[in-house]
């Protein structure tokens, strides 16, 4: 962080609050609870929100409302806003590096992570108004329908964010999400909470409606069972974590038959990471029969 | 019932003369094995289930009831022919599957009786929706076979391996060819169970697989009920299942299925909001309704089982629907007349009686048709009820039967909050006159099928599935390949 730089002008460092990111809002847990988060001495870096049940549920809450109306929002308009955020974190290179090298990424790995995560955003933004007319279809029935397939938000998605690369596991699952008109609840990297802290702040400063993107830190294994079973939740992307929790979660799953996606073993900063696919994942696809004529 | 200020006379004599189907070409075994590698085997332990003629409550024929064992040597069949069979050339195997398609065209008359008389629905439906659909599918996956490369852009395809796939009662072969098809187009191999009240068609289809010289194990088909089911689903040498039923059931499957890296598809159950606008063409809106609700006595998981009419058109929507209902013909599923046959169980009648009680008990006013039915067998009048809300259970719960629960609507959002109020989602119609409502509505119903000005349509090349608790997945159409491949970069 900036704290040795400023050291050498005396001036002590105003330390960031580390808080959630619910409804277009930044509140600290409602449980009170916090972590530590220490650097390579054990100096404290920061006291992280640990997030709880109830903050989940809000989250949820929040992205329900927001859901209808971000899919309702044009392609082009999801578009724009995703490369705003992309623009928005271009603009905060160094701040997302310093944070990264912080919990422990090397400094040149760091800084390769925050530009994969500003393209990987501009990727998904280019997507935004294409993947409908890659994955739909107009079907040749044999009967005098016109009948056509397009595909539609599954509405909202838990994520649980991938837990070493916590930058870019993160946005590479949350874009496609939310590109697709979904609404999202993240979880951030337990290990490396600051990175999805201040995404929020750039996505909160990129026109992204309140509720679109929520993020939360707290402890993996206390809220995958919260994840999994929420009954408003339609899908669950969840990266690594082991079969234990894998079954877990298909388990918990099948209280409202949630799609469930299983994002392991990836390496998030590899070319073959991104494609359109990961939009499709949490994607229905919806057919509509018209007659032809009378 | 019809009052004579405001409705049709149907008392005018006309009576319609039977026009039975014959069945004197239909041949159906006493008794019928296991269809394991190529051949009809008998079950391990011996065990035999009638499967009855729900028209008639008699025995038709004896099926085998397949066990642990059982399911596990059609599994072993299924891994060994998967090497080949998969390996084989594209365009080859594509080949079979036409195959299939011809020889069900050619028997379609055959399988139509069959269907009827193992399942209860009306020889119309069974031959002119049921064995027709079932062709259409092998013949439209069949062409898939060598062009899977082109259905999902920058991915290679790989098949998963032996599908296990448990379908239900309401469109014996053509679920079963809803399954297959695609699954042997894309190079893997099936454990079929059909449902255990009708097995029939299955096993005749069977003895099509055999005839069109299917490598011996790409097909098994094993007969049982519902442990026979568990075992298919919970046998470790299956990649991938395939499942049409119940959300009770397909949640205990999704559940069964948790941490095996099995991929699965489940078309589950549905309560779909129809939704007749004042603008709408009312005459062909309650043909609508008919279609929607009546068609296969209502077991039909898409039926459009709850109306919405808009209050101006409510009366005379009410009023035209009673009156098309008494000219309904229930009874006999072989006559050519009849429009509404056979209840396909004991069970599901009792069921739906059940509902029938429920519905009335929490307030609802229950309307049937006046018509007769027979002494023998399985039957419900078709039925409505108007006087609902939306927390009686009639409304929120998947009946399966000719049961229609009527509300009404002033507002475009208040019909789409209501159609939108249920767990499930998978299918929903719309009825008006305007072009912008119609693309408006579809847009806004949860669902994964809608029909405008139309309803229960169905075909090979259109995508089939639901939204939240109506399912995982699509069958037909390009994106019901995907359920039985890989998709890798």
């Amino acid at each position: 962080m900036a704290a040795a730089a400023d050291k050498t002008r005396e001036r002590l460092a105003v330390a960031k609050t580390y808080k959630l990111y619910i409804g277009g809002k930044f509140p600290r847990t409602e449980s009170g609870r916090y972590f530590k988060l220490t650097g390579r001495k054990g100096a404290v870096i920061a006291n992280v929100c640990r997030g709880s049940r109830k903050d989940f549920r809000n989250a949820v809450v929040a992205a329900r409302k927001a859901q209808p109306g971000w899919a309702g929002a044009s392609a082009y308009l999801r578009g724009q806003i995703l490369y705003r955020v992309a623009e928005m974190l271009e603009g905060r290179r160094e701040q997302f590096a310093a944070e990264l090298a912080s919990q422990g990424v090397a400094a040149r790995a760091a800084e390769k992570e925050v530009e994969a995560s500003i393209d990987r955003l501009v990727y998904f933004a280019g997507w935004a108004d294409k993947y409908q007319q890659v994955f739909s279809a107009v079907n040749p029935v044999s009967s005098s329908h016109f009948n056509f397939s397009v595909l539609e938000p599954t509405g909202v998605v838990a994520i649980l964010a991938p837990e070493d690369s916590s930058l870019l596991g993160l946005v590479s699952n949350l874009a496609p999400a939310i590109v697709g008109g979904n609404t999202a609840v993240v979880l951030a990297s337990e290990s490396r909470p600051l990175s999805a802290v201040s995404f929020a702040e750039v996505l909160h400063a990129s026109d992204l409606p309140a509720g679109v993107a929520n993020l939360l830190t707290g402890y993996r294994e206390e809220l995958t069972e919260h994840f999994a079973s929420h009954m408003d939740v339609n899908a669950i992307v969840y990266c690594d974590g082991g079969r234990r929790a894998a079954r877990q979660i298909q388990s918990l799953a099948a209280g409202n038959i949630k799609r469930v996606v299983e994002r392991s073993g990836i390496d998030w900063s590899k070319p073959g990471a991104q494609h359109p696919y990961l939009i499709r994942d949490t994607q229905e696809v919806k057919t509509t029969w018209h007659p032809i004529g009378t | 019932m019809a009052t004579p200020e405001n409705s049709l006379a149907f008392d005018g004599g006309w009576e319609y003369a039977p026009a039975p189907e014959s069945t004197d070409h239909v041949k159906i075994d006493k008794r019928y094995g296991l269809f394991i590698g190529g051949e009809f085997v008998k079950p391990e332990k011996g065990r035999y289930f009638d499967t009855v003629n729900p028209a008639t409550e008699e025995r038709l024929a004896r099926v085998a009831e397949a066990d642990g064992a059982d399911v596990d040597r059609a599994v072993k069949a299924a891994r060994k022919a998967f090497g080949p069979w998969s390996r084989m050339k594209a365009a080859e195997r594509g080949k079979y599957v036409y195959r299939i398609a011809r020889i069900i065209q050619e028997r379609a008359r055959e399988f139509a009786a069959i269907e009827s008389l193992d399942g209860g629905k009306p020889i119309r439906e069974s031959r002119d929706v049921d064995v027709p659909l079932a062709a259409a599918h092998f013949f439209y996956y069949a062409g898939w076979a060598d062009k899977l490369e082109y259905a999902f852009p920058g991915r290679k395809v790989k098949p998963l391996g032996v599908a296990g796939q448990v379908i239900p009662w309401n469109f014996p072969l053509l679920m079963a060819a809803w399954k297959l098809a695609p699954a042997l187009a894309c190079g893997n191999t099936v454990v079929l169970k059909p449902a255990e009240t009708t097995p029939l068609t299955a096993l005749k289809l069977a003895e099509v697989i055999a005839d069109a010289g299917l490598p011996e194990g790409v097909v098994n088909i094993v007969t049982g009920a519902g442990e026979t089911g568990a075992a298919v689903v919970e046998h470790p040498g299956v990649d991938k299942i395939a499942f049409t039923g119940s959300t009770a059931v397909g949640r205990i499957i999704q559940q069964a299925l948790a941490g095996t890296r099995k991929k699965y598809t489940l078309e589950l159950g549905g309560k779909a909001a129809n939704v007749i606008f004042a603008d709408a063409a009312i005459d062909q809106a309650v043909e609508g309704i008919v279609n929607g609700i009546f068609f296969n006595q209502g077991h039909v998981c898409c039926a459009g089982s709850r109306l919405f009419v808009q209050e101006a058109v409510a009366d005379e929507v009410i009023q035209k629907l009673k009156d098309r209902m008494e000219t309904l013909i229930v009874g006999d599923p072989l006559d050519k007349n009849t429009d509404i046959g056979a209840i396909n169980s004991a069970a599901q009648l009792e069921k739906i009686e059940s509902y029938l009680e429920i519905g009335r008990a929490e307030g609802g006013e229950m309307f049937q048709s006046s018509c007769a039915v027979p002494d023998r067998g399985y039957w419900c009048r078709p039925t409505i009820f108007t006087g609902v809300s939306q927390s009686n259970r009639v409304v929120q719960e998947e009946i399966f039967g000719p049961v229609l629960a009527i509300q009404t609507f002033r507002t475009y959002s208040e019909a789409i909050a209501k159609a939108n109020n249920t767990p499930y989602g998978l299918s929903g119609g719309v009825w008006t006159d305007k072009g912008a409502k119609i693309f408006k509505i579809t847009q806004n119903v949860r669902a994964g099928v809608v029909w405008a000005n139309t309803f229960n349509k169905f075909d090979p090349t259109s995508p089939f599935g639901g939204y939240k608790e109506s399912g995982v997945g699509r069958e037909g159409g390009l994106h019901g390949l995907d359920a039985y491949l890989s998709l890798e970069a």
